[in-house]
This record gives structure tokens, sequence and C-alpha cells, in this order.
């Protein structure tokens, strides 16, 4: 795609894929669901469609692809990526399962970005799930594909199946070695009966030829040359850019405006108020005044010159500073028990020695580098939507609510995400655009600016914690109460306000600890502004709390940090609810059975990490190390970072060791790239990170104090990253490396200073 | 007002507020959207070109500064990404979500014309003002140093 064009809808190839090119497609759908189904040449390819992609269907017939692969009569093999790339090197990964499982070349593949649209099933890309969430599905995409092309070869040959392969891109009768390439038996494989999902046999994964092994970005000359396109990149003809003032405490609104001077700036067309949002604000818009004008300076320009007076509302006394002391307050209390096993309260009571300490931990930003934006285009009733989002169909139900019509009318395209990190979930900048498109008449751009994308984020929450240990005369643990007090996501959806299963699942209630008696309590807290995921979520101040705690139980033991791990997480052995102390467990959305709590795999991750970093040696070489190690999304990460002062007598992060078990894995290089980038990404929160709040408002406003981000000079300049090789389920790979990295770090700091920080961020600005 | 000036080897006269800066010219004028937004006060580097040889951050550049200059872009750095620094990027596989990469990389252009073989310390300063959020600078400085034959 040429950088200055505008971005051609994908929608008019596929509609061309399925109604005018034939050949064999197959669709994603629930198993059951497939049975009848069939694909012939001029039909919307085709699956019965679950019972949630039929309403879909009913209301937008033919428009929206369904399929995940496409093998052409020229051979060519399109495979649909229905997750959004926003670095992590999806459309890099996903494809090569299909196309493995197929038989493909992977020269001969072309990746289609999807549409928002339910008959792909979850296209949320967050919680690191796209190849855990999909590793059988779109296998089972690829694999049905090959059985049908092989059955098409064996008709022609009038062999059996059994004895035909598919290897690149070619069926080979084995005994008589005649071959047919793909693009042969593309229009007669597309006439066949979609066979059922059960008869279809995935390959050994000794089969999979790429899969594991090193993949090229393939991406990567687009991004180096300037040619991919990002939401910011869309150009439509007759486009005009809105900048729009929002107000600056959730729940504010507009006092009175006098547009004037905004609209004698050159450029600037309108300035138009925007729908108040109503709690709970969920992906509502903020609300505020637009700024419409030609192009994106008139309109920043115009927006400058706005006379707008806010009413701030029931939030304008919020102020972090004086909530922290309330967080405190409420630790101090007990809580709602959420996890017992075993008496921890008598256990304390009867404890020889006491270790108890409080961890807090700010707000925390998203700050993508491609601030959020989002162009829409409406015709008619029908609206479409060019947005680097996470969430298509979220964006696409937003949308739609905005408008007042139904998702069928709305279109979502999925550009290239500069970056997300859980801030591009949300679809308010996306329902901006398109009721500005609708009432100006014509294609509109929302660019948020730096200061709006860090004032009118949906911050990560704030918390506090209180860890309580008890060791009996001979310094074992033998009780552990965990308290925890942060706002839930929940309130932005006006759920209940203390967090649940989802929110306590993050580091509370799956800590694989085998002490006796051990308990997790939740205490009150009230949220105050939106709140939102970031990378890692809530794991970030539990592992922080926990990592850390773990270290001042080593100092009171007068015992090595790893060997405190190791005694608290006890034998290697998956763990059961009942030894959790929890009735339920949501465990990301995956079944115990298949994705376990297993300590052993943490014990072999903290042995691997401090193998490698010469943790044993570390005072002979007067080096100071720390060390914390987290599951999190069903992989276990451990982790050793040095620190030393600089030159400035700052203290700065000069080595880092990772070793990393999520199962089976798809792109080693990418994983590789994750955990680069999650060292980054935790760094900077735990250095810098603080969005601080005073009369309700956010106080930063660009890459500065708690929104500033490590720059390259304070990037390690050594990582060592170790991945497990495990044929395990796989788990997530995009957040798992976040959580250890702060507690590591304080660790080190501790081991350097003797400061210890029960506070991020570890150095202010 | 009408400015002129040459991008990538194209004369262009533009007609626009003196005070719009250069990136803004360049996105929504001349439509090179290769040259990304990133914080509008030269705190991120993702808007960094190349005006008369020297690296600039667009975004804080009014236009009419740059009249009768010589402008190059990430779209003008090689006419098909061919310049030894985005082949080394694409060998090692920098890029996470790339937005900010074209800013890394004319910054790195400019750091290498004065300095063909960096040490890591004029890498580090010279690239102190391009964030990357993804965390890919682990890579960048391989990058550099692998381009620049230095294959430790």
């Amino acid at each position: 795609m040429k950088a200055g064009r505008v971005v051609i809808p994908r929608r008019a190839f596929l509609r061309g894929l399925n109604l005018s090119i034939g050949g064999l497609a197959v669709g994603y759908c629930l198993p059951a669901a497939a049975q009848d189904a069939t694909n012939e040449p001029g039909k919307p390819a085709g699956p019965k469609p679950t019972a949630a992609s039929q309403a879909t269907e009913s209301k937008t017939p033919g428009l929206n692809p369904n399929v995940f692969v496409h093998v052409a009569p020229d051979g060519t093999v399109t495979i649909v990526c229905h997750r959004s790339e926003m670095g992590q090197g999806i459309r890099s990964s996903l494809p090569v399962l299909i196309a493995d499982e197929l038989g493909a070349q992977m020269a001969r593949v072309k990746i289609q970005q999807a549409d928002g649209d339910k008959v792909y099933g979850d296209q949320n890309t967050d919680g690191s799930n796209s190849i855990r969430g999909f590793y059988e599905d779109l296998r089972l995409m690829g694999a049905t594909a090959r059985t049908m092309l092989i059955a098409a070869a064996a008709k022609r040959w009038n062999v059996r199946p059994g004895e035909c392969s598919a290897q690149d891109h070619v069926i080979t009768h084995v005994p008589t070695r005649r071959t047919l390439g793909f693009g042969e038996l593309a229009l007669a494989a597309g006439k066949l009966k979609v066979p059922d999902p059960k008869s279809v046999v995935l390959r050994p994964r000794a089969e999979l030829l790429h899969v594991g092994k090193a993949l090229p970005l393939i991406d990567a000359p687009a991004y180096v040359t300037g040619q991919a396109v990002f939401g910011a990149d869309v150009r439509l003809p007759g486009m005009l850019t809105a900048v729009i003032a929002r107000p600056p405490v959730v729940g504010g609104k507009i006092a009175r405006f006098d547009p004037k001077r905004a609209l004698a700036v050159p450029g600037v067309r309108r300035v138009i108020e925007m729908p108040q949002p109503k709690p709970p604000y969920m992906f509502q818009p903020w609300g505020g005044l637009a700024v419409v004008a030609d192009h994106t300076w008139a309109a920043m320009r115009g927006r400058a010159e706005l006379d707008v007076e806010w009413e701030h509302g029931p939030n304008a006394t919020y102020d972090s500073e004086r909530y922290k002391e309330q967080l405190a307050q409420s630790v101090a209390q007990p809580g709602e028990v959420a996890r017992k096993h075993g008496d921890p309260e008598a256990a304390l009571k009867s404890a020889a020695r006491i270790v108890e300490a409080t961890y807090h931990v700010p707000h925390l930003p998203h700050i993508p580098m491609e601030p959020p934006v989002a162009v829409a285009r409406m015709d008619g009733q029908r609206c479409e939507i060019w947005a680097p989002t996470q969430n298509p169909q979220a964006a696409r139900t937003e949308v739609a609510r905005a408008l007042g019509t139904s998702e069928a009318n709305v279109q979502v395209h999925v550009t290239f995400l500069g970056g997300a990190f859980g801030r591009k979930s949300k679809a308010d900048f996306c329902s901006e655009a398109a009721l500005l498109a609708r009432e100006v008449g014509a294609p509109v751009r929302v660019q948020f600016t730096r200061a709006d994308d860090v004032r009118h984020d949906y911050v990560n929450t704030v918390s506090t914690n209180r860890l309580t240990a008890g060791l009996d005369e001979t310094g074992r643990i033998i009780a552990w109460r965990h308290r925890t007090a942060f706002p839930s996501i929940g309130s932005l959806f006006g759920l209940p306000v203390r967090p649940g299963l989802d929110d306590l699942q993050q580091g509370v209630l799956d800590l694989a600890f085998a002490v006796p008696n051990l308990s997790a309590e939740v205490c009150d807290a009230t949220a105050h502004t939106r709140i939102g995921w970031l990378r890692s979520v809530y794991n970030i101040f539990q592992a922080f709390s926990v990592g850390s705690f773990v270290d001042e139980l080593a100092q009171a033991k007068r015992v090595d940090v790893r060997d405190v791990w190791l005694e608290l997480l006890g034998p290697p052995r998956q763990m059961s609810l009942s030894e959790l102390g929890v009735a339920e467990l949501k465990n990301y959305g995956q079944p115990l059975d298949k994705h376990p709590v297993d300590a052993g795999r943490l014990r072999n991750v903290l042995e691997r990490v401090t193998r490698a970093a010469g943790w044993d040696q570390r005072a002979q070489q007067g080096r100071s190390l720390g060390l914390a190690a987290h599951r999190s999304f069903l992989s276990y990460t451990a982790l050793v970072a040095s620190v030393v002062k600089s030159a400035t007598g700052k203290i700065a992060v000069d080595e880092v060791w990772v070793s990393f078990d999520a199962g089976t894995i798809i792109n080693p290089d990418r994983v590789r790239a994750q955990l680069e980038g999650s060292i980054i990404f935790g760094m900077s929160l735990a250095l810098f990170g603080g969005i601080t709040m005073k009369q309700g408002a956010i106080e930063q406003d660009n890459y500065r104090g708690g929104a500033r981000i490590v720059r390259i000079g304070e990037a390690p300049r050594r990582v060592h990253i170790d991945i497990v090789e495990s044929d395990a389920a796989p788990g997530g790979v995009g957040e798992p490396g976040v959580p250890p990295v702060a507690p590591a770090i304080a660790n080190a700091v501790f081991a350097l200073t003797g400061q210890r920080a029960r506070e991020l961020p570890l150095i202010r600005g | 007002m009408s400015i002129t000036l040459r991008v990538n080897g194209t004369e262009h006269h533009v007609d626009v507020d003196p005070e719009m800066p250069l990136l803004w010219v360049l996105r929504d004028v001349l439509n090179l959207t290769g040259t990304k937004y990133g914080c509008g006060e030269a705190l991120c580097g993702a808007c960094t070109v190349h005006v008369d040889g020297h690296v600039v951050r667009s975004c804080v550049m009014p236009i009419r500064r740059a009249e009768g200059t010589s402008v190059t872009t990430i779209e003008g750095l090689s006419p098909d990404g061919s310049h030894p620094l985005q082949k080394a990027w694409v060998e090692m596989g920098v890029p996470q979500c790339g937005f900010c990469q074209a800013g890394q990389i004319m910054t790195a252009a400019g750091l290498l014309k004065k300095f063909p073989r960096p040490t890591d310390e004029q890498i580090d300063q010279s690239l102190a003002g391009n964030l990357c959020r993804c965390g890919t600078y682990t890579r960048i400085r391989a990058a550099i140093k692998a381009m620049a034959g230095d294959k430790s």
C-alpha cells in the first residue's frame, strides 16, 4: 500500500474472492456448525454461521469476509489475519500456522487483514491471546483446506486420500509420485462438502515445517520505508481533521463556550459540541468540543483558540496523593476473603515472627507512539471506519451505538497500530470520528494530540497491597496474607466496585505458593477516573508487591532470595483449586487441566535464570542483582536485573536475564522481541511511571514526568533471553515479560543501596 | 505565503500558514505519511527528517524556516528501501509496531554520516531523542553496529 493514498477497503478484494474468483474457501465456525456447509463458487464462502455470526451475516450479506483461508486457481493462498498487528508480529506468526497445516509455500501466501466481524470469533487483540487462543482453531482451518485439496486430488486419480500428502504447495500421490498443484485443485476442491471438523486430522508437530523456526517479519520492509499505513496515515478524498477539547475531569461537561476565535483560524470549518457521555462510561466518547478543519495544524490551532469553561463534576476532588493515604487505610483493615487455605489468622497469631510491608503502585499510562486516531466516512446510513483498533468488533458495536444504527451499517477496517498496549481496545476515538463525519457530511479524521492521549487515557488502576508473613522459630514461612486494594476495571462498566474473579486471577488467586496457611483479602477502593487494561494489567502491581516482599523475607530470614522463592513454591506440582484455596479460578479463560497452575514451571525458570545470571557468584563479582518471577497469561517468567550507579549517580539497569516458559512457541524471534520490549516497558513503569491527578485531572501532558519512558541510553546494554523448549499448550507472550521487571529492579536497587522501595516509580521524572 | 522547498528531490511550492510545522506540510499537504506525529514538542523523534543534511524534528520546525531547503524523508532515504540501515533493520527484525522506526532510521542515518563506526555512547547520545514504546532499543543498537561492520 502506498503512503499518502486512499486505503483500498479490503472488502473490494474479498468480495471478489467470495463471489467471482471461486476456488476453495474454508470459513471459521464452531465445530458443530459446519457439518453440511458447502463451498460453491459464486456463493459467499461458507460454513453455516454460528449463532453469533448469523445475525451479522443476515444484516451484511456478502460484504464481509467469513473466511480464513482461500486457495485461488493460480495457486495463490490467501490467509486472513483476524488479530490486530500492534508490534507483536502476529501477521508474521498466525498465518504460518494455517500455511503449515495446509502445506503451503510461504512465498505463495498472501496475508489479508480482517475487518471487524463476529464470523472470525474473538478479535479482541488483548490478553496475550492470539496464539494461545487460536493455536488449534487456526490449524484446523488450514487442515480442513488440506483435507479438501487431498480429497479432490484423490478423486481425480481415483486413489484413497490416505495415500496422498500435501507439502510444498502440491498434493502428492505417494505410491506413484504423481503430483497436482494446489491451484490445479482449487476449483474442484471448492465444490466438495466441507468435512466435519471432527474428521479433520491435524499434522503431528514435526510436520509443521515453519512453526518454531526463524520466520521472516513480513511487514518489516513496509515499516522501514514509511509505506506501512497506520491509522494516522489513512487519507480519503475530501477528508477533514478534527481535534477535540475534552473535559479535563471524568464526568465534567462544558459550562460555556464561544467558538468565535477558533472559527477565525484559517482552515477551521466548524466547532461542534460532542454528545455528553453518561455513566457508566465504558468506551463512550468523552464529550467536549470538536474543532474541524482542513488539516491537522489548523485544527490544533483552532482548539488552542477555543474559549471554553468546564463544569468539572463529581470527580473534581480526586487527588491521587490523598487517595494513596485512603488506600493505605483500606489495607490496614481486614477485607473480604477471596482465597483461603489453612488458618492464616491463627498462624499469624502463633508465629514467632511477623514480616509485613505495604506497597503502592500509581496509575500508569499507555502512551503508544501513535496517539489514538480514527477516520470515518458516512454514506447514507452506512459508516466505514479505518482505525488502529485492537478490537474491531467492539469498535463496530460502539460506533453503531453512538450513531444509533445497526452494526450491519458499520464496517471497521483495521490499519497497522502504532503501539496500543490496551489503549486501543477502547473505541472512543472511532465513535468520535463517526459522529463528526455524520455531522459535517465529509470524511473526518479525529487526531488525538499527545496531550490528549495522556490526559484522556484509560489509565492502569492505582493500588496498595499489604503483605504479611508469619515465620516459626526455625524461620519457616507458615502464614501468608495478601491484602489488596485497587479500583477494578469493572468500574468502567458500572459493575460492583470490588475486584472480582476476573481481576484477582492476575497474581492473587493464582499465586502458586505452598505456604500451609494462606489468604488473600480484597479491601475497598473506589474509582474516580476511567481505568482500563494496560499491558499485563493488575499483574504489574501484584508482581511488584509479591516480588519485593519475597526479597524482604529473604532479608528477614538472612537467606538467599532464590531459596525463599523455592520454599514458597514448594515441590514441583500442579496446584489444585483446594490447595490454591479458591472455589474457582478464571485462569485466563482456560481450563486448569490444559493450563495448570504449575509450581514446577515457575521453579524451573527461577533456577534457569539464576544459573544464567551467575547468581551464586554475584557477591564475588561485586554485582547488585535483583530477582523476581511471576506466572501470568498462562506463561512463566523469571528475571534477574543488574543495577549500577551511572556516572551521574543515578540508578541504571545495565544487564538483564530472562527465562521464559510459554509452552509451545510458534515464532521464537518475535517471542524474543516481545521479551526485549517487555523489559523496556517494565523499566519505564518501574523507573518513571506515575500518572498523578489533581482536582480530578491528569497532571502529565507529554513524554515527561510520570509519562516519561526509557531512552536508548537507559536500556540495558546486555539482554539475555532464554526460552524454555516445551510441548505444553501455548501460553501468552506479549504481556508476561512485564510483571517481574519492576520488582527485580527494586530488589537490585536494594542490593546496591540498602534502600527498600515500596512504591513506584523508583525515580521521578 | 508560498514557500518553496525540495522534498526527496522534487521541488514543491506550498501555500500555507508560515508557522505550520514542516511535519504537517509533509503529512497533510504533500501526503508523505512516512514521517510520523508522536508528540509535537520534539520529545519523541518520530517526526525526524533531514533538512539540508541535518537531522531535524519536523514537528517543531515552522515551514517558513524550510524555505529554499532540501528535505529528505524516509520515503526518500533510498529509492527502494535498500539503504544499508533499512536492510539491517529488516535483517535484524528491529521493528515491532514500526511507528517510530522511520524517525529512528533517519536519526541513525545522520549519525552514520558523522561517525561511520559509532560507539555505543555515540549511538546512545545521537538516538536519545528517539523514543520507542515497544522497546526495540536493543535491536536498534545491534542493527546500527552490524551495519557499521561491528559484528560483536
